[in-house]
């Protein structure tokens, strides 16, 4: 800790604080697909629940980030008015619902990397960070206790309930990979002290998911380099669909309100 | 003069009720952080949300701002307190009675290692028959901070405002 912290731009730190808007921004969208359709009415309120949460914290790193940019763009404008390659997050929480336990497989992921992510944060040397930080950490450990119990449930249910969470684990475990592979941006951050290291983050994370997929008997599928940027604006097909959604009412009518 | 102020307002926020839970102020969910007069003479009233996404807290920006024009306060401006994160432990022990009598059993106190909160199951009293043979039925219920749970001795349903 003797080496002075190397300065931050505000560019930086705007593409930084979208990163983790953005994330929590589309995964809250995503989970309110299932609103109405859910299995059972408790599953419905558990996942609207979460993603009201998560467009809480999208709302307060979306309005920071607007107010670093000092550019007039406020948590609306940056949400409904940004194009896909402006948005920043990894590109797991733009995949599909598939079914229930393919939702549910997603949202431990995401769940326990940002309990790891903000249980750091909560000390860093960007106070409206630590704040937000710190603030979303108490509703994120429900979220994983809420996912962490389904996936135990479905991974030691049934044959068919196990088979399905062990391909949606499958089938997403790749895009797991990105949300650690730190770039300049992550390393200039984690070394000013404004954000974690992500390999810490990357080995309690390990962790915590492991000691759940031991407890719901699924494997844990080995990682392969990863070929996402989407921490970079390159995305998947999935988020312009998501972003089309969205963003229809303020793309048809500009400043429409309430 | 600014301690009349300040005394006026507190007086004015104890009326606001959350509009979730109407049998509560928002002085009572210990949701107002500060009240004091700045140098340039405006009132500044600091409010907590209690969940990050709870859409009762754009209503109750706009009650507190209601209340405080009707109440003729002079300038005021409302500010967003995040540090520290509101927790459930600053709900006023006249709160908790009001919630109870509410039907809503209030949130675990004082609880230091929020893992307890998570794993540990308290069993909570019926607030209908204080029967302690009660489950969980959703931890997710008509509004982010409460869990729906249920008692197996009188079959009704309640619901557990969350330790946070």
């Amino acid at each position: 800790m003797s080496a002075p912290a190397p300065k931050v731009d505000a560019d930086a730190l705007f593409r930084y604080v979208l990163r983790l808007g953005d994330l929590s921004l589309v995964l809250g969208q995503r989970l309110g697909e299932w609103v109405g359709h859910s299995p059972a009415l408790e599953e419905d309120l558990g996942l609207a629940n979460i993603a009201l949460d998560l467009i809480g914290q999208a709302r307060l790193l979306l309005s920071y980030a607007g107010e670093i940019e000092g550019r007039g763009r406020d948590e609306d404008k940056l949400a409904y008015l940004r194009e896909q390659g402006a948005y920043f997050n990894a590109i797991l929480a733009e995949q599909p619902n598939g079914d229930f336990g393919q939702t549910i497989v997603r949202q431990v992921l995401i769940d326990a990397f940002q309990l790891e992510l903000y249980e750091r944060m909560a000390a860093s040397r960007d106070e409206r960070l630590a704040a937000i930080a710190a603030k979303s950490v108490k509703e994120v450990r429900y979220h994983l206790r809420y996912s962490g119990d389904w996936l135990v449930r479905l991974g030691d249910g049934t044959a068919e309930s196990h088979m399905r969470v062990q391909s949606a684990l499958d089938l997403l475990w790749p895009y797991t990979v990105e949300l650690f592979a730190a770039d300049d941006l992550d390393t200039l951050m984690a070394e000013s002290g404004i954000g974690p290291d992500l390999s810490e983050v990357h080995s309690a994370w390990s962790a915590r998911v492991d000691a759940i997929l031991n407890e719901a008997t699924l494997k844990r599928p080995a990682d392969r380099p990863h070929a996402w940027h989407g921490k970079r604006g390159q995305h998947s097909e999935h988020l312009g669909y998501i972003l089309a959604e969205m963003q229809h009412l303020q793309r048809s009518y500009p400043d429409a309100r309430w | 003069m600014a301690a009349a102020r300040v005394a006026a307002a507190w007086q004015l926020l104890a009326a606001v009720e959350d509009p979730e839970i109407p049998a509560l102020s928002i002085v009572d969910l210990g949701l107002v952080r500060y009240v004091k007069v700045d140098p340039g003479g405006v009132l500044d009233v600091g409010l907590s949300p209690t969940y990050v996404g709870c859409p009762a807290t754009e209503v109750i920006r706009r009650s507190v701002q209601d209340a405080l024009r009707r109440g003729d306060v002079g300038n005021f401006k409302v500010t967003t307190v995040l540090s520290p994160a509101w927790s459930s432990d600053w709900i006023s022990a006249d709160g908790r009675r009001k919630l109870l009598e509410y039907g809503i059993v209030p949130p675990d106190q004082g609880v230091s290692n929020m893992r307890d909160v998570l794993r540990g199951t308290r069993p909570l009293a019926c607030p209908r028959c204080q029967s302690l043979d009660t489950e969980m039925v959703s931890e997710f219920g008509s509004t982010p901070c409460k869990a729906l749970h249920r008692c197996r001795a009188c079959l009704e349903p309640f619901e557990y405002f969350k330790c946070i």
